[in-house]
């Protein structure tokens, strides 16, 4: 393969107004014009959105995926911060 | 913090694959994952993508001679479909570490297989609606399990093609349902292509259990979720009373339902023509490669024209 492959893009689709975007796939383009028409052609052939951002792969910095467990926990061990943890007396209403 | 192109090792955290695979989680790109499980993984996943464009030819064979501007235009969708399969298939391979040329070399040169269904000619218009029928059925068959499986860019890739194989079958089942009950002859055109497509499909499920080689491990890394015999057996209890609605025969004398089991037992697949299409002696094995190397380089100057646009414009600003 002597030719040189065009940059990944991530793709991310709008379902419709009120949502947000989400990540649906990956693909490969030159620049971002034909990006967003090829994620338009690839994603979008069933009215899956109304919006597209393309974004190139290497742009994203990402969370390692080996230290997973020291860096969540923090968040976990508190569970203070849900509202199920909190015992009310069973009377009451509206909270 | 890492960038997103960065695989996982191989090495180091066998563990914590193995903990994942325990909790019937996925595993995800960057995690570390045992290097024979990347490997099946590559060859599953790109076997999988070139099977959907090479599955583009005997269809599209039929596209400027559809019998109507309706089935045509279904037809255009249908193989649009499959390229778009293709796409995110390779995409999934490529969080594995391997780039999309090297993919496709080793399809053109190869050393990767695709589905030996689609070494088999499309001589009549019936053939489309039988391929939608049985061929995309028995894919669906397949396919539906993979949307669980262990690999997550994987299952994702299956989530989005099962949603939309949906539609293949269906447009065919009402294809071959409008020829057989059509004129003698149109009825006649559906029962050939059901007869010449009947057994290959049965095939696509991969050899008998005893004899397959890559099951018992992908079973364990939770990739293959059934075994071979067990989807075939679900594909044909579902084809007879379909088979029986549209009028058509299905060509084996030794079908019947088993009493007991609810299930229909059927005759003797030949696995010599299995193995011999897969060793490159199918009808059209050479014609498919040979299409797909042209289309390649046919297409080459489209793509060094893009990347001369994208140079000037980077000049540009």
């Amino acid at each position: 393969m002597s030719e040189a492959e065009f940059p990944l893009w991530e793709v991310f689709v709008r379902a419709r107004r009120g949502l947000s975007h989400q990540h649906v796939g990956s693909l490969h383009a030159p620049d971002a014009e034909v990006a967003l028409r090829r994620a338009r052609d690839l994603y979008t052939r069933r009215g899956e959105g109304v919006s597209i951002w393309v974004v190139p792969s290497g742009a994203v910095s990402a969370s390692d995926p080996g230290e997973k467990e020291p860096y969540f926990t923090p968040a976990r061990d508190k569970d203070y911060r849900n509202p199920t943890y909190y015992e009310l007396p069973r009377e009451v209403r509206g909270l | 913090m890492t960038t997103l192109s960065e695989t996982g090792s191989s090495t180091g955290t066998g563990s914590r694959f193995e903990e994942l695979l325990a909790a019937d989680e996925r595993v995800e790109p960057r995690d570390a994952m045992p290097e024979a499980y990347r490997a099946t993984l590559i060859r599953q996943i790109a076997q999988h993508a070139h099977s959907e464009i090479i599955g583009m030819q005997p269809e599209g064979n039929w596209l400027t001679r559809a019998p109507s501007l309706r089935r045509k235009a279904i037809l255009l969708a249908k193989v649009q479909d499959e390229a778009g399969h293709g796409l995110y298939l390779y995409a999934a391979a490529e969080t594995l570490g391997v780039s999309r040329g090297e993919l496709l070399d080793a399809l053109h040169a190869g050393r990767q297989r695709y589905s030996s269904i689609f070494n088999y000619p499309t001589l009549t218009w019936a053939d489309v609606g039988a391929i939608g029928w049985l061929v995309d059925g028995a894919a669906i068959v397949n396919q539906i399990p993979l949307t669980r499986c262990s690999y997550g860019p994987y299952a994702r890739a299956m989530v989005r093609i099962c949603q939309e194989e949906s539609f293949h079958q269906r447009q065919g089942y009402e294809s071959l349902y409008a020829l057989a009950h059509g004129t003698e002859s149109q009825h006649a055109m559906a029962q050939d292509a059901v007869d010449r497509w009947w057994w290959p499909s049965l095939m696509m499920f991969g050899p008998p259990d005893a004899a397959s080689t890559h099951s018992s491990k992908s079973a364990a890394w939770k990739i293959k979720r059934h075994s071979n015999d067990e989807l075939r057996q679900r594909f044909v209890d579902l084809c007879v009373p379909q088979a029986e609605i549209l009028g058509l025969a299905l060509p084996d004398p030794d079908l019947r339902l088993d009493e007991a089991t609810g299930r229909y037992a059927y005759g003797e697949i030949d696995w010599s023509e299995f193995k011999a299409v897969l060793d490159g002696d199918g009808p059209c094995n050479r014609q498919r490669i040979d299409r797909r190397v042209t289309a390649h380089r046919e297409g080459r100057w489209v793509r060094e024209a893009a990347a001369a646009y994208r140079e000037k414009r980077q000049g540009a600003s």
